[in-house]
């Protein structure tokens, strides 16, 4: 281990998914010389950090990076894992991107105005650097999670393959958000019955007037909405994923579908004393705002369709039942009794940035930055981030305008310091 | 946006909002009241002082309230029961709560009327039924509310109004409390 030479990159990508290969087919396009250091494979967490039976949330057509696009017989289909690790495969290997697998950084550090790099295979310096190693490193859990007893299994997402492997008896999932539907319907169709704890989310019908309702993010402009016209960034950008599935039938999943399954719901998740989970007594409202929110949304889709003269292309204007309020939802659950054997947390992730020694990261462990350009630290770059600089940057369908538009940026900078 | 004149001045509380994210210390309040036992079940509270943004602050005016129980309940009645308190701060936090939301959003309210229900059984107080829990069962709020704006608009400010009301959120979560003796 020891006689490496410092290599030397003018630019260094970290995680070869989809954002960093988008990062490297641009750099490679402005000539800039460069490598892509990826800790496992070519779009390693959707290889091993997701569940079994996980596809897409955006339909087939909208697969699509620099230069690659969905081309097969199921625009409207929606990917597997295994289909989409093919598809950034196919996209690694057609950019031709300098991807070095297997290589774990273990520190970025400022030198001067330089970069270093510490990997378990050597020493790496640059002059600009893309962060591109995700929004979902670790699972997010709330801390009273230390507090629930012993006997209860507790799973992340990051640990969940496939009902299967859950203990018989009644589960507990924590969050709303698309992972935690998916997994609440999933679990219940096993026969265990599934208690999920609702706070905030957003509800979304998988099609609305007989288009994906990703089309219409997409067509009316919502997804292109730029992060520096949003009214609540900070807000945006910790917005839970819409409760949406990828499924062959087109189906939605919305908390009426949950409850007509037979899902047992209790509000957000508050407290543990003396061995009992404690729930929010706010449910109702949970549920109203994510209503009048979906409705004002359906409302700006009708107002484009009426304004660009595409209603005509599209089915007539639709309203979906407000989410039913269950009589009495419970207040507590006994965790010692028995009754909860297993509890899945969906309740979000987070960024892992432990191996960044660059104070660019807040209080909240977010990274600071403008529109992916890093605050206080010149030359380092972020993509891949929510609402990094448009609601749909969190979507593969995303990254193009996001990565086009950093790596702009860093070739003005490069130019600028040369 | 036109202007709207409900009396809130919004434009200092997101100032507020944009200082005390640089300066959490600042934000921690403590709220205290202080109440002295009279005769039977009547008491008096007082509420002037509280500390905030770092230093001791003062009411214009103290406040004083009387708190007792009916004459059904073999008291004096003298004043209202605690657990109307409990009402009382929540009608009037999701109240001021609409009215900021609206003034946010320029909506200009006429009138707004909110009435709270708390359903209490109480065999829980009396330990009649150890099943009966002593505290609120149930509280509906409603909201009668004439302003310029749609129905869903009037529905989104309540709703907004709960999201972010301290009292909504004391009663729908649990707290810790501690009670000693000095």
């Amino acid at each position: 281990l020891t006689g490496h030479a410092t290599e030397r990159f003018t630019t260094v990508v970290i995680g070869a998914g989809h954002a960093g290969l988008s990062a490297s087919k641009f750099l490679g396009d402005l000539s800039v010389d460069h490598v892509v250091l990826e800790r496992g494979e070519v779009a390693n967490s959707w290889r091993r950090e997701r569940w079994d039976s996980l596809r897409l949330l955006t339909p087939n057509w909208q697969c699509r990076v620099p230069g690659l696009r969905y081309e097969g017989p199921d625009p409207d289909g929606y990917l597997s894992m295994a289909e989409i690790t093919e598809f950034i495969e196919r996209f690694a290997k057609g950019s031709g991107a300098p991807v070095r697998a297997g290589t774990n950084v273990t520190s970025l550090r400022r030198a001067g105005d330089d970069y270093r790099l510490a990997t378990n295979d050597g020493e790496l310096a640059c002059q600009s650097v893309v962060i591109a190693s995700g929004a979902c490193n670790k699972p997010a859990m709330p801390q009273f999670a230390a507090g629930v007893p012993s006997s209860v299994e507790q799973l992340t997402p990051f640990d969940y393959r496939g009902p299967a492997q859950l203990p018989d008896g009644g589960v507990l999932v924590v969050g709303a958000s698309a992972t935690g539907v998916q997994l609440a319907a999933e679990v219940q169709q096993s026969g265990r019955p599934v208690t999920l704890s609702v706070g905030e989310h957003v509800r979304l019908p998988r099609t609305y007037r007989g288009r994906d309702v990703l089309w219409w993010m997409d067509a009316s402009g919502v997804w292109d909405q730029r992060y520096d016209e949003v009214d609540d960034l900070t807000r945006a950008r910790r917005l839970p994923s819409p409760q949406l599935v990828g499924t062959p039938e087109r189906t939605t999943l919305d908390i009426n579908a949950l409850t007509a399954m037979g899902v047992e719901l209790v509000g957000r998740w508050a407290a543990v004393r003396e061995g009992r989970a404690l729930f929010s007594g706010g449910l109702r409202n949970m549920f109203s705002l994510a209503d009048l929110k979906m409705g004002r949304l359906l409302d700006t889709f009708d107002e484009w369709a009426q304004e660009n003269g595409r209603a005509a292309h599209v089915g007539p204007p639709e309203r979906f039942a407000p989410t039913r309020v269950p009589a009495s939802a419970r207040l507590q659950l006994g965790l010692r009794n028995g009754e909860i054997r297993t509890i899945i947390w969906a309740t979000g992730f987070r960024p892992d940035y432990s191996w960044l020694d660059i104070p660019v990261v807040d209080a909240k462990g977010q990274l600071r930055h403008d529109g992916g350009v890093v605050a206080g630290s010149p030359g380092l770059y972020a993509l891949g981030l929510p609402v990094l600089r448009r609601r749909k940057s969190t979507f593969i369908y995303g990254i193009e305008d996001d990565a086009r538009d950093v790596i702009d940026h860093l070739g003005r900078y490069l130019a600028g310091s040369g | 946006m036109t202007t709207v004149t409900n009396g809130v001045n919004v434009q200092a509380l997101l100032d507020a909002r944009t200082a005390l994210k640089e300066a959490p210390e600042a934000a921690q309040f403590t709220w205290r009241a202080s109440a002295t036992w009279n005769h039977g079940v009547h008491s008096t509270i007082n509420v002037q002082g509280f500390f905030g943004l770092g230093q001791e602050q003062s009411h214009l005016e103290g406040s004083v309230f009387e708190a007792d129980h009916p004459e059904i309940f073999a008291a004096t009645d003298k004043g209202i029961t605690p657990i109307e308190y409990l009402i009382v701060g929540l009608a009037s936090c999701l109240t001021a709560g609409v009215a900021s939301v609206a003034e946010n959003r320029g909506i200009q309210l006429r009138s707004v009327e909110a009435t709270v229900e708390g359903e209490h059984d109480i065999r829980g107080i009396l330990g009649a039924d150890s099943d009966v829990r002593n505290g609120f069962n149930d509280i509906k709020v409603t909201f009668t509310i004439d302003a310029d704006a749609s129905r869903e608009e009037i529905e989104a400010l309540v709703a907004q109004s709960q999201k972010r009301s301290a009292v909504f959120d004391a009663l729908t979560n649990p707290t810790n409390v501690t009670v000693e003796v000095a």
